[in-house]
């Protein structure tokens, strides 16, 4: 396993971008919660955390009961609480969002995270063995949530990983400001005492086979994620950096992480965001961002954007590219084609047009991509449905082959993908997993 | 402009509001820059028999993010030297004339003792001297202090001797940790007092550490019960105030009283005034905020008199007296409904989980089609802020069921989101006392109670 990189330490210019609440910020922000009952907080959150309880916890001082509360909902409540899109969930929905401030729903969540994880302590234990063993492929958070909860249940979890490091896009895709890597390998860790066996470097497929998969094992969970952004079909494609690896890099390698001084970004999600986020932060001049359509249409979150906007970076929209620039392999600039938008398309928004005749140079030295997700290739070779590409599940995360289960980005063909997303889906899946161990005896 | 004078037994003050005998009383430093502030007076911290004190000598209540609901103390009376507390009143009075200085004492409970502190203290201009009969800790292990207040012939007894020889107003100060206020009372006006005071603290014991299991403040390890005050006292002290106003033998012997306990705003302040105090002292909020809260104990005093066309003062005291009555003189046929304004609500639901869980299950939960529907009713597969504000059931309260109990309307974190609305009665107008005088069977037999109430159509929910 690499050495942890010192990125995160404080002083760097991608350290996590909110402080943690200190003792008495905690008790003074938990004490103005009103203890809704059947609160809309928890009804926003995608698992359901008990949130008046477990702010109430913090504000008597009861971290442990607080942190329980949080983990019985939410194995991964440390990562949900620092990448979370809060304002669109929990604290969206605080009542006291509307005339006041809402509860900082997260940074209490962080709070009784950090009190258990700064401590050592193991919130729970596995239960007695129920000799049942169940195969979960990909340590993101969706594999992650399931193999932890059936670890808990006493099922014996063997949880593939094909990358050196586990956490998936906790570790490997969401940038420092948002989540240390250090924050995702420990709530690994605590899944791994909690008894789910860690295999990493091991694709399915390759190394184990898939047969050894269907036949060593009483159930399967995937939970794969997805691949690299896809192709855009343009001429000088192959000197666009992938935002992925752009962002892995930042979080693994930063000293090996060339970084330019004009930056181009395609694409206006999340990814995009976090892209020209790091770009800014490790010294590009400027980053512009690059979108066919326009801010009514963008995928990230609105509070993304204005964040991104505050970190001095420059969206154009309407914008096409069309042709990268380049001298020997060397970027020189975008070339890209005005947009005008027409019908909405199958996604339901303004489909773009190209309006020919207006095509402009932007000046680059280093362009990266962060337009979506490849689907990965593991659904035809264990010959599941699909749905558009994505693993089709039913209502029990069980996919078209009895005793295989699915969750995370995998299975998002509707709805935006999101860690807390993928954590629910583990969670269901592992109880539905659970009750057919059980019922097949 | 209202005109805030006071004129108390004869000490009169620019304003009603003077600084309880306490800490912020300890010197002539403090009282100096109090009246600096527009304190209308002070009661000197009591003088009287050497005293030693100590560390950690007061413990406080938070509540929430309200860091003192309450104080509590074992500090004892001032542990500064008689001759300097002497010679610093004398200064103070001739420095600010217009204001009231009030002296408070308590020495042993010997009549040499007593009218030699009342001497001294006449000696130095001051304008009264209040009996401290209220301390309950320390002092009242040595004779002195709540060991005299709670026990009205003593309290009689002292007043007497003090009475002998005073020449300026004597205030008695009663102490809460009694069974009925209103004996020690009667034996100050009994022994010729000239005014009453009240109330001192309360009996308490703060709380217990929970990490070393010491009582706290820990004093070397030991704790002990200590005077309780500041604004969780308030209803308490309204009540005993409100008691002294109604009996007959204090009210009509015309000693004024002078209110206090938990006093912290001006809205405080007129409640007592309402209540029949007519002056008042304030401690806790001081030792809490210093003593520039006085600018707003007199401006907002003020404003609301001019907006209730109350001139002065004696306008106001006592105004709310008349009010207070025993339950057996309320009319049992007034009816109030909750109303819940369905624009201001912000769908926290602590009225439905109280009414449920804790009153008479009345308010219901009522989904976006108008249906019946319970809590957390939603799909677990919902989630995001728009679904979970969007399909928020409003909570809407029965009326024919509701009782009007008033539990939702205090609990409800909304400003005049809740009212309580008074519906037209479905029957006459009687009390318990009315009622019972015509048919003493129904408050002794069930089954007549439940003749009546079929007879007025009396739903028990």
């Amino acid at each position: 396993m690499s050495e942890i990189p010192s990125v995160t330490v404080a002083g760097s210019a991608l350290q996590e971008l909110l402080p943690p609440l200190s003792e008495q910020e905690a008790v003074t922000e938990s004490a103005r919660c009103l203890m809704c009952f059947d609160a809309p907080c928890t009804h926003a959150c995608p698992t359901h955390i008990d949130i008046p309880r477990f702010i109430k916890k913090i504000s008597t001082g009861n971290l442990l009961g607080s942190a329980r509360t949080i983990l019985e909902s939410n194995l991964l409540g440390a990562t949900c609480a620092r990448v979370c899109p809060v304002q669109e969930l929990c604290e969206g929905a605080c009542v006291l969002g509307a005339e006041h401030k809402p509860i900082a729903i997260g940074r209490l969540q962080r709070h009784a995270m950090d009190y258990v994880y700064g401590r050592k302590i193991d919130v729970f234990h596995a239960a007695k063995s129920i000799d049942k063993k169940v195969a979960v492929v990909g340590a993101g958070p969706a594999g992650l949530a399931c193999a932890g909860e059936l670890a808990k249940l006493g099922v014996s979890v063997t949880l593939y990983e094909k990358r050196e490091l586990p956490g998936g896009l906790s570790t490997y895709g969401i940038i420092v400001l948002r989540e240390p890597v250090e924050v995702a390998l420990a709530e690994v860790a605590m899944i791994e005492r909690l008894g789910a066996k860690l295999e990493v470097g091991k694709e399915v497929g390759v190394d184990p086979a898939v047969a050894d998969l269907q036949n060593g094992f009483d159930a399967v969970f995937i939970g794969i994620g997805l691949g690299n952004s896809p192709q855009l079909g343009i001429p000088g494609e192959e000197y666009i950096l992938d935002g992925l690896e752009y962002i892995e890099d930042s979080k693994l390698q930063p000293a090996q992480l060339h970084v330019g001084r004009d930056v181009i970004v395609i694409g206006a999600g999340n990814t995009a965001i976090d892209c020209a986020t790091v770009a800014r932060r490790l010294g590009a001049e400027r980053v512009t961002m690059l979108y066919r359509r326009t801010q009514k249409e963008m995928t990230a979150y609105p509070h993304e954007y204005a964040f991104v906007k505050l970190e001095g970076v420059t969206v154009s929209f309407l914008s096409k590219p069309v042709k990268v620039h380049h001298e020997n392999g060397v970027v020189k600039g975008l070339e890209c084609v005005r947009i005008a938008l027409g019908e909405a398309d199958a996604s339901g928004r303004a489909a773009p047009k190209e309006i020919p005749g207006f095509n402009m140079v932007l000046p680059a030295d280093q362009i990266v991509k962060a337009i979506g997700q490849d689907k990965l290739s593991l659904a035809s070779r264990l010959d599941l449905k699909t749905d558009r590409g994505f693993i089709r599940v039913d209502a029990n995360l069980e996919t078209s082959s009895p005793g295989i289960f699915a969750g995370g980005d995998c299975i998002r063909a509707r709805g935006s993908a999101s860690t807390v997303m993928a954590v629910q889906d583990g969670k269901l899946a592992a109880r539905a997993i659970y009750q057919r161990l059980v019922n097949h005896g | 402009m209202a005109d805030l004078r006071t004129n108390f037994a004869g000490i009169r003050s620019p304003n009603p509001f003077w600084l309880a005998s306490a800490p912020p009383t300890n010197s002539g430093a403090q009282i100096h820059r109090a009246f600096e502030a527009g304190w209308g007076g002070a009661v000197w911290k009591t003088i009287g028999a050497p005293v030693l004190n100590v560390s950690n000598r007061y413990g406080s209540w938070r509540y929430g993010n309200e860091k003192m609901l309450a104080i509590n103390n074992v500090e004892l009376i001032s542990d500064r030297p008689m001759e300097v507390n002497l010679r610093e009143i004398a200064e103070i009075k001739r420095a600010w004339p217009d204001r009231a200085v009030i002296v408070s004492a308590m020495v042993e409970s010997k009549p040499e003792a007593w009218h030699d502190v009342i001497r001294r203290i006449q000696d130095t201009g001051a304008d009264g001297i209040e009996l401290n009969y209220g301390c309950p800790h320390g002092m009242s292990e040595r004779g002195m202090g709540s060991a005299v207040g709670q026990v009205p012939e003593y309290c009689q007894e002292i007043t007497s001797w003090v009475m002998e020889v005073a020449k300026i107003p004597v205030i008695v100060k009663l102490t809460p940790n009694i069974s009925d206020i209103v004996m020690p009372a009667r034996a100050a006006v009994a022994a010729g007092a000239n005014a009453i005071s009240l109330i001192n603290t309360v009996n308490s014991i703060m709380g217990v550490d929970l990490d070393t299991l010491d009582i706290t403040p820990s004093i070397a390890g030991r704790g002990g019960h200590g005077g309780y005050a500041g604004p969780a006292v308030k209803p308490i002290a309204l009540n005993m105030l409100a008691a002294l106003g109604r009996d007959s033998v204090v009210h009509n012997s015309g000693l004024p009283i002078s209110g206090m306990g938990g006093i912290s705003t001006w809205r405080d302040a007129a409640e007592f005034l309402l209540l029949g105090a007519s002056s008042l002292q304030v401690c806790t909020a001081v030792m809490h905020y210093g003593f520039r809260i006085i600018e707003d104990l007199c401006d907002g005093l003020s404003n609301w008199m001019d907006a209730k066309k109350l001139g002065t003062i004696s306008e106001v005291v006592g105004r709310s007296l008349r009010q207070v009555s025993d339950f057996k003189d309320f009319d049992l046929s007034f009816k109030v409904v909750a109303r819940i304004d369905q624009q201001k609500c912000i769908r926290c639901d602590l009225c439905y989980v109280a009414c449920n869980d804790a009153a008479h299950q009345c308010i219901d939960l009522i989904d976006r089609n108008g249906q019946l529907t319970a809590p957390a009713a939603y799909n677990p597969s919902s989630n995001g802020r728009v679904e979970a504000v969007s399909t928020r059931p409003s909570v809407v309260v029965r009326e024919d069921d509701c009782v009007g109990c008033r539990l939702c309307f205090n609990i409800c974190p909304v400003e005049n989101c809740i009212q309580m609305v008074e519906v037209p009665p479905d029957r006459p107008s009687v009390t318990w006392d009315e009622l019972t005088a015509k048919q003493p069977e129904i408050a002794e037999d069930w089954d007549q109670m439940e003749r009546y109430r079929q007879k007025m159509g009396i739903r028990i929910h």
